[in-house]
């Protein structure tokens, strides 16, 4: 990579704060006036995205946009910095907070869901958090940002507070806050204080590779201190707080627990692996193939596990642990082409995946249905939903025109690159699988007929605050494999 | 101003006079007077700090009564040394002094009717006699000291109910016993150095090789002894659950956060400044077993803590493990430990000052601290609550609380002296409190009793009445100083930085190991 | 011998500390196992006499005088003048003690540890006095200062005190409704029978507008009750 140039620009900041101007605004307008506060949630999101948007022009052109927030030790700084990786995961999230935020005005105001108030502030701290995880520049940042998020979700992931909520929240939180309290800290406070007698500063662009003067065992269980404390990253055997959190309303579900929560685990994993590491040293380790060993019995298990769930939501999570897995093991494969294609994954899962979260709510919006067995005909009544849904499942298998299909493709490339043939063939069975647990659904809905008792059925869908955003997004997955040249020089891989 | 640091002790000393005279005058004159001697001696605590700060050896000392330094080892008088370390201590204590004295006025009005005069009184005595411990450079000034707040205390814990008479009556015989150890030692030092100056003891000690002493082994454990069980190190702790308690709010929200951090003060200085690095680091076996000790303290309190249904008395059982997270960081004999140490002081007097302020307003507000009788709070009292967990999230280490640089430093110094057990039990304790304030948050914000039993209509209906939601926050006498200490907890993690300086510069004096060579 | 020199060595040389010791013990164990609090506070009391008696006793020299001037010393006495010439050192400030010579120091006992002790005596009897008081107060909230029934006591307070608000406010329904039943049965009952003025308290609660005719004797009987058993 060449000699970036650094600009000073205090554009990451608006990114970040505009949502908590948003907060304020939300909390204000409360309860009576709705349409203000979702008026008020648009415009930071729109905000938002006019930021990151503004700032892509410069990243393409290869610059690095850096903004010093505070020197909180004095050795170590809270850095944003905005390059490639980091500005595709924050283009990724801001554009879906839009989309979801539309969507979730038609969920919450279909179901007359209470305290929506209390649902789109945090809704807002979740994005401002996100924001800061993709434009962090050392790990100290990065770790502040991951913390922020986990507390700013629970609220979010317990909304319905009931029994159910407790579960699933316990478990979430659990898992999170273990894991990034116990492995995460003590692997964080190690880099610090031992690099030749003085401080590390875990900065992601200065220190690639300098976790390499520690000794191979050191470095080997540093790696997997990492790779579990990310807890969000939902690595096998960390797994289960992504279907706990399913209790949550789908909104929060779509964007946060396809899009914001797990793609910040496995970006902070990715940044580990690819800005801590570096391919170099990464790739010398031995017991690395560890690494990807655990991602590959990940994917696999969990697209099992998604074989035999018959609720479409839990379905959905156990497919996101998997697609998860890919993102891991194109980091763990320590080759440029695979780490490019881990991040251009986490784009387009993204987008494929979003669409089938919204398509599950929208089901369970316009008919309460929550089960595979059930949505037998669906498609008649429901064109555009199930429509989208076909398209969402084909862009998570992976098939072209669609952009999942990129993002597994320069996985396969990066495994090639490296001579791992069974990482290859671990990529085509589990695209195989996948096709298995996400196709039948559109088909039973399409083309199985509908229950009898049901009768003769109008298309009635969702409410269109619901249905415009799943087509959206599904339009997305089309736009994405057309426009991935620049997500690809985003993700740092020359196309 | 010259004499600043007098000026700590003049305010509030003079402070309590016109406050209990104020009894004949007019009864209500005592908050005011109050409030105003504690505003002077914050004053004086942040000026003493500067000048410390600006000083050359950063360090004043005072004499009292013009004495000097002059007669071999230092001097014959009582000397008052602000050096870094004690600065920033006063000053926190004055501080806490300060939002407790403004919180405290509807809680004594309520509690403790028509003795405001005393109470106050007994409370500016309390502050003085903790900023003098903070303060004071001699040892036998320091049992004085540690007896006036310690009598005092006892004074503000009995006032409330006659169960608060009762815990009372157990802490101050252990509280006795404790201080009296300490005075046996400060008698054995004595035998052996001739002086009561904390600097000179240990000039004579260094001077005379005397690291090997019998005599000086034996105070070395009997002052030990006698500090750990004034700071309810497990297991003396028994004396703190019931007497922090049961006792008036205001007191407990007074003693909590300082009573059991100036004691650990006390030892860091005793361990650095009177023994010395070498004498009480090598020359003696606590190094090897207290940090056992330490995790055994902190599992236990861990435990009970986790057994509570009442979040005061689960403060308490925090407190317990709190005390002992500080003196492990000064145990496993390392320079980080040590700052983290010192810096988990600071912060720790300012996050449970946090907590008690606002566990004050909960039972203000709904008459119980138990957790059955909480729920719906959030819609009650954002502000209270937001500022009560600011808090929590500090005990349990979260960004960018206090709480979660102290931790840091500890673990850094757990792992770079090579004694895991103190890093593994700061990790578990992390759980724990995790768990305890989730499910804090659990029983205030959810529809869901302790049995897992629904209790509302579904679709977040709390089974509150609209009576019980509506927003009804505490007085502005109470909420504002819950949220300065919110903010202190924030800041000082923000600027924690200029505080661990501070503190390094202190710890250059003593030469600490900064750790093992690790690859 | 060995033997003789350790017996010299422990109880002779070194008898204060044996003495103090022994005290310290005896303090120590009547605060922790008498079952009187008060005679905790006798222990107590010998704890802290134990200290204040090592510390004078380190004090001590041998052929020495308590130490206060003798006269000849005094620099502030009739001698003062050949006292200040004599003893005078050379940077003597004014306000400073006038230091004696070794060989006349040696015939004062230490006065320091006499002055620490008698801060010690104010704080011990400061402590103890707090304490009296607080035993009192216990005594009259409990009826009690043996330790083990106010140890009984005290954790039924603390039972109580720490019971589920939920708990509580159902107890307190139960109360309610069960004495609004007995009300309303006394009611009942003392409008259909007319003798039923003998029959103990609950009957008798402010319902003497319902009582029917009754003998005079035992109407002024129940009259005469003032206020209702509880």
């Amino acid at each position: 990579m060449s000699n970036p140039i650094i600009i000073e620009d205090i554009r990451p900041l608006i990114a970040l704060i505009a949502p908590w101007f948003g907060l304020i605004g939300i909390m204000m307008a409360g309860e009576k006036r709705a349409n203000l506060r979702e008026l008020i949630t648009f415009s930071a999101a729109s905000v938002q995205v006019a930021v990151v948007l503004s700032m892509l022009p410069l990243v393409l052109g290869g610059s690095i946009i850096e903004f010093h927030i505070w020197q909180i030790f004095s050795y170590v700084p809270m850095l944003l910095r905005v390059d490639g990786p980091g500005l595709l995961f924050a283009l990724v999230a801001s554009i879906l907070w839009i989309a979801t935020t539309l969507y979730s005005i038609g969920y919450m105001r279909g179901l007359h869901e209470h305290a929506q108030t209390r649902f789109y502030s945090f809704f807002a701290l979740s994005l401002s958090a996100t924001m800061g995880v993709a434009f962090s520049a050392n790990l100290l940042t990065i770790y502040f940002f991951y913390e922020m998020l986990s507390v700013s979700t629970f609220p979010l992931v317990t909304h319905m507070q009931d029994k159910e909520a407790r579960t699933g929240g316990r478990t979430y939180l659990g898992y999170l806050l273990f894991t990034s309290l116990c492995l995460l800290l003590p692997a964080l406070s190690w880099c610090y204080i031992w690099l030749d007698g003085g401080h590390m500063t875990m900065d992601f662009l200065a220190d690639t590779g300098k976790i390499g003067h520690f000794s191979e065992t050191t470095q080997i269980v540093l790696l997997f201190l990492f790779t579990y404390g990310f807890a969000k990253a939902g690595l096998m055997p960390f797994h289960s707080w992504l279907p706990g959190a399913m209790v949550a309303p789908t909104p929060v579900s779509a964007l946060l627990h396809a899009v914001a929560v797990v793609k910040v685990g496995v970006f902070c994993v990715y940044r580990v692996y690819a800005d801590i590491y570096g391919t170099e040293v990464l790739s010398k380790i031995s017991g690395e193939e560890w690494a990807m060993i655990l991602a590959s019995a990940t994917i696999l298990i969990s697209s099992l596990i998604a074989l035999s769930q018959d609720n479409l939501k839990r379905r959905l999570a156990f497919s996101t642990i998997g697609q998860l897995g890919y993102i891991i093991l194109g980091a763990a494969i320590a080759t440029d082409r695979g780490q490019g294609g881990a991040v251009l994954h986490i784009a387009m899962h993204a987008c494929g995946k979003i669409t089938l979260f919204f398509c599950a709510g929208a089901i369970f919006v316009a008919t309460g249905k929550k089960y595979v067995s059930q949505l037998r005909g669906l498609g008649r009544r429901m064109p555009i939903t199930m429509g989208a849904f076909m398209i969402g499942s084909l862009s998570v298998i992976g098939l072209p025109p669609l952009g999942g299909f990129i993002s597994k493709w320069y996985l396969a490339l990066g495994a090639l690159d490296r001579e791992a043939m069974w990482v290859v063939a671990v990529l085509l069975i589990s695209s195989l699988l996948n096709v298995f647990y996400l196709l039948p659904v559109a088909v039973t809905a399409f083309f199985r007929s509908e229950d009898s008792e049901e009768g003769e059925e109008p298309i009635k869908e969702a409410p269109w605050p619901c249905v415009v955003p799943l087509a959206f997004t599904a339009l997305g997955c089309f736009v994405l494999f057309f426009w991935s040249d620049a997500l690809l020089k985003l993700a740092g891989v020359t196309p | 101003m010259e004499n600043a640091i007098a000026w700590i002790f003049i305010f509030p000393l003079f402070g309590s006079v016109f406050v209990a005279l104020s009894r004949y005058v007019n009864i209500k004159l005592a908050y005011p007077i109050s409030v105003l001697s504690m505003a002077g001696a914050l004053w004086a605590g942040v000026e003493t700090l500067q000048q410390a700060m600006a000083s050359p050896n950063h360090e004043i000392s005072y004499l009292l009564g013009g004495w000097t330094l002059d007669l071999y080892p230092r001097g014959v008088g009582i000397e008052f040394r602000a050096d870094l370390l004690a600065s920033m201590i006063a000053l926190i204590v004055l501080g806490v002094g300060l939002l407790v004295t403004v919180y405290s006025k509807i809680h004594v009005e309520k509690e403790t009717p028509n003795k405001e005069a005393i109470y106050y009184s007994l409370m500016l005595l309390q502050i003085t006699g903790l900023a003098g411990i903070c303060l004071t450079g001699d040892a036998f000034n320091l049992y004085v000291l540690i007896e006036v707040a310690a009598l005092t205390g006892y004074g503000l814990i009995a006032m409330g109910s006659n169960r608060a008479a009762a815990a009372t009556y157990n802490y101050l015989i252990l509280g006795t016993i404790g201080a009296s150890l300490y005075l046996l030692g400060v008698g054995y030092l004595y035998i052996k150095t001739g002086t009561l100056n904390m600097v000179g003891i240990r000039e004579v000690i260094e001077a005379n090789g005397l690291a090997d002493s019998a005599t000086m082994q034996v105070a070395f454990v009997l002052i030990g002894v006698g500090i750990l069980i004034k700071m309810a190190f497990f297991p003396f702790h028994a004396w703190l659950p019931n007497a922090y308690c049961n006792a008036p709010t205001t007191t407990s929200c007074l003693l909590a956060p300082l009573v059991t951090k100036v004691m650990i003060y006390v030892m860091i200085r005793m361990v650095l400044s009177v023994f010395g690095v070498e004498f009480s680091f090598e020359s003696t076996i606590w190094v090897s077993c207290m940090p056992w000790l330490v995790v055994i303290a902190i599992v236990c309190a861990a435990f009970l803590a986790l057994s509570q249904r009442e979040i005061k008395r689960m403060l308490a059982y925090l407190i317990v493990a709190e005390v002992g997270y500080m003196v492990g960081g000064v145990w496993i004999y390392n320079y980080y430990g040590l700052i983290g140490s010192i810096f988990h002081i600071i912060s720790d007097a300012c996050m449970t000052l946090c907590l008690f302020l606002g566990a004050g307003i909960i039972l203000h507000k709904c008459k119980t601290t138990h957790f059955d009788g909480l729920r719906g709070l959030f819609s009650r009292m954002p502000l209270t609550m937001i500022g009560f967990f600011i808090g929590g999230f500090s005990i349990i280490g979260l960004p960018p609380t206090c709480g979660f640089f102290s931790k840091w430093y500890l673990i850094t110094g757990g792992m770079v002296s090579g004694r895991w057990e103190y890093m593994v039990v700061l990790m578990f304790s992390t759980m724990v409190m995790v768990v305890l304030f989730f499910r804090l948050i659990e029983r205030i914000h959810l529809a869901v009793d302790e049995s897992g039993k629904d209790l509302g209509k579904g679709h977040g209906d709390l089974g509150l009445t609209k009576e019980q939601t509506r927003f009804d926050e505490a007085p502005l006498v109470m909420l504002v100083p819950l949220l300065v200490s919110a903010a202190t907890v924030l800041i000082i993690g923000v600027y924690n930085q200029d505080v661990v300086n501070q503190i390094e510069t202190f710890l250059q004096a003593y030469d600490l190991p900064k750790g093992v060579e690790y690859k | 011998m060995e033997g003789g020199s350790l017996v010299s060595e422990l109880f002779i040389e070194r008898l204060n500390y044996c003495i103090y010791v022994i005290l310290l013990l005896i303090g120590l164990w009547a605060m922790l196992a008498k079952r009187n609090l008060v005679k905790k506070l006798i222990g107590m009391s010998i704890f802290q006499t134990a200290i204040i008696l090592f510390y004078v006793s380190i004090a001590v020299k041998k052929d020495a005088t308590i130490p206060i001037y003798l006269a000849e010393h005094d620099p502030h006495g009739s001698h003062a003048k050949v006292a200040t010439e004599e003893n005078a050192t050379e940077n003597q400030v004014a306000y400073n003690p006038v230091e004696l010579k070794p060989e006349t120091v040696k015939g004062y006992a230490n006065p320091l540890p006499h002055v620490l002790m008698l801060t010690a005596i104010v704080v011990g009897v400061a402590t103890l006095g707090l304490a009296l008081a607080l035993t009192q107060r216990i005594y009259q909230g409990y009826g009690t200062i043996e330790e083990d029934e106010l140890l009984d006591k005290l954790d039924r307070a603390d039972e109580r005190a720490s019971q589920s608000p939920i708990i509580k406010e159902k107890r307190n329904a139960q109360r309610r409704k069960s004495t609004q039943r007995a009300k309303a049965k006394a009611a009942a009952g003392s409008v259909t029978k007319s003798n039923m003025a003998a029959k103990p308290s609950a009957v008798t609660k402010g319902k003497k507008k319902a009582q029917p005719k009754k003998s005079p004797s035992k109407t002024s009987a129940t009259k005469a009750k003032p206020k209702p058993k509880s």
